[in-house]
């Protein structure tokens, strides 16, 4: 023994291995996307979605390579993975971005104390407004939501709780099919369909709110049963059990277990299904109409809603059009702020009643 | 308060299947009774149909009678709902309602079947049941908290406290323990001695320690092979069942051959 000791290499971690630094999908980004914007300025075309997309393509490739080279196949094909998801939701996210861009800009101007005050009696050019047309449009929305509300929530309970066995069953398996139907139907078959029907009640011709209000009924229902439904379904049995098991009647476990547990879900379905509603324009054509002055009658007259004032405000503008498209875009725009309202309004309300489970 | 049960040829039925075969027996007030066997074999089945939950699932039916104190359960004139306040039921996984309070759960089955209480009533109550679960100590400065927040044992607990509330008088218990841990199922089992001074008990369990250490009378339930439909193999004192029983086949599930 002459007391050297071999060198022992320092055992490598199996555990352990190479990682690329923190900063590196920036830097990447960065780099991808100079390189990318550089190419197309010496070709002299730099516009701007030709440049993300080559970009978008350099930084995958890029992305992938290094990461192969440095820590390996598995990882570089996972962070592949997640650059093309994440790529995806930008893409998708593009266009709803691009559309509220678009209504702001080109709507924020006129969203001034005349359009919410002043209908479009007697105005020809500039000025006017929709206070006409949002009070139709809550009006008729309101009228299909207490319309829909009541029997769409009533079907989907029929549906979860009663449509067991038996015949019953039978007849919950016929529902469910039909109200698959009744959600694609086109909108426009609704309000053809409510136009005929209080065209043979009331006479030809006939215009007014509350056909408006049954045409969206029509297209509301389906979903108002479909997320109920599927809310119901989610409350667990054993509750129902647990409720029986105390002596307690199936009517009375159903409205004061069944449904209070869901009601956040439904709530959210019933906001989903006005926000689906609200801006339908075809329907409301044919039934409701379009005026130029204020109704608040459902029962009589045409009523204007902001889908319609939009359509007719956009399709046939006067000599100068300027005033007639800016009236557009603010219709459109406060009936984005509406449906926004009511999302929130939504939300406070399933945040409330939702189930706690603080300690 | 506490009856007497009385099991004359029970046969249950899902549709067409037939789960259980045959049950008769006897169950004495004030005392409790243990429904042992393996999974499958129908006790829990038997159970629910000591307070017509069975019914619940679509499709189940029996026949044969159950005798509550010589009412028949099963007479065409009985209402489900009302046998249900008088045989109260507490399930294998704790189900308190999730949108109450610790008191508004022990309150539910009083509250939900409209029964007015004044404030000190519905105080006493809370009290006299949470007191008579054992859970009153560990809840009583969070009674308006919500039942979910506690934990597995005392969530059983709760629940066992919202099926005293309603003074039943005979408590079904479907696994009471599967889902504790061992201290709160110590806790529940010298809950269920205590319970027996005042309400006859049964319960099904797979812990057969369990139904050693709680149970004045066994029951053990089997079948033959798959898809048979369940039966009574024997029915006795506890110790007997456990030391002495008639049967091979029980002789074997106790000590652990099959099952």
């Amino acid at each position: 023994m002459n007391g050297t000791i071999p060198a022992t290499p320092k055992a490598r971690n199996i555990l352990t291995s190479a990682q690329l630094p923190r900063f590196t999908t920036t830097a990447l980004l960065v780099v991808s996307f100079a390189v990318s914007f550089g190419i197309l300025a010496i070709f002299g075309n730099a516009g701007p979605i030709a440049g993300i997309a080559l970009g978008a393509a350099i930084y995958f490739v890029a992305n992938y390579a290094l990461s192969a080279s440095v820590e390996g196949v598995r990882k570089a094909k996972d962070r592949f993975a997640r650059n093309v998801v994440t790529g995806f939701f930008l893409l998708a996210l593009f266009p709803l971005i691009s559309v509220i861009w678009g209504t702001i800009s080109k709507g924020f101007h006129r969203l001034d104390g005349e359009f919410f005050s002043f209908s479009m009696r007697n105005v020809v050019g500039e000025g006017g407004g929709a206070v006409h047309a949002i009070w139709g449009t809550l009006i008729i929305t309101g009228m299909a939501t207490l319309i829909s509300v009541p029997i769409g929530i009533l079907t989907a309970i029929f549906l979860v709780e009663y449509g067991g066995n038996g015949i019953l069953a039978v007849l919950a398996r016929t529902i469910r099919f039909f109200v698959d139907v009744m959600t694609g139907i086109p909108s426009i078959v609704a309000g053809l369909f409510a136009y005929t029907v209080f065209s043979i009640l009331m006479g030809p011709g006939t215009n007014n709110g509350f056909s408006g209000a049954a045409a969206l009924s029509v297209l509301m229902i389906p979903t108002v049963v479909r997320s109920t439904e599927e809310m119901l379904r989610l409350v667990p049995n054993e509750l129902r059990e647990a409720s029986y098991a105390l002596g307690v009647p199936k009517f009375r476990t159903i409205g004061r277990i069944v449904l209070p547990t869901s009601i956040a879900g439904i709530v959210t379905g019933v906001v989903l299904g006005i926000a689906r509603v609200i801006g339908e324009t075809a329907p409301l054509l044919v039934t409701a109409g379009i005026t130029a002055s204020m109704n608040l009658n459902p029962f009589s007259e045409p009523m204007a809603t902001l889908p319609v004032f939009v359509y007719y405000e956009y399709t046939t503008p006067g000599a100068d059009p300027t005033p007639y498209i800016d009236r557009a875009w603010t219709g459109a725009l406060t009936l984005i702020i509406i449906v926004m309202g009511l999302n929130l309004i939504g939300r406070l309300i399933a945040w409330k009643f939702a189930p706690k489970a603080g300690r | 308060m506490s009856k007497r049960i009385e099991i004359k040829d029970l046969n249950i039925f899902y549709g067409k299947f037939h789960a259980v075969r045959d049950v008769s027996m006897v169950i004495e007030p004030r005392s409790v009774t243990a429904f042992i066997g393996s999974s499958g074999c129908g006790k829990s089945t038997v159970l629910r149909s000591l307070n017509r939950m069975h019914e619940v699932i679509p499709g189940a039916y029996c026949q044969g009678s159950v005798l509550l104190d010589d009412v028949d359960l099963y007479d065409p004139q009985v209402d489900p709902v009302r046998v249900r306040r008088q045989v109260g039921m507490v399930f294998q996984r704790p189900n308190p309602f999730p949108t109450m309070s610790i008191k508004e759960n022990v309150l539910a089955g009083v509250r939900l079947n409209n029964q007015r209480l004044s404030r000190s009533e519905a105080d006493q109550l809370v009290e006299k049941s949470l007191r008579g679960a054992n859970l009153w100590n560990e809840v009583k400065d969070r009674l308006n908290r919500p039942g979910s927040g506690l934990s597995g044992g005392q969530q059983q607990r709760l629940c066992i406290a919202r099926a005293i509330a309603v003074s039943p008088d005979v408590l079904l218990m479907d696994e009471p323990c599967s889902a504790l841990d061992p201290i709160s199922t110590l806790a529940i089992e010298d809950l269920i001695k205590e319970l027996k001074e005042t309400y006859t008990v049964v319960i099904v369990t797979h812990n057969m320690q369990q139904a050693a250490r709680v149970s004045d009378q066994t029951a053990f339930f089997n079948l033959k092979e798959h898809g048979k439909p369940g039966e009574l193999i024997e029915i006795g004192p506890t110790e007997k069942i456990f030391h002495n029983p008639d049967q091979k086949a029980t002789e074997d599930y106790i000590t652990g051959r099959f099952g």
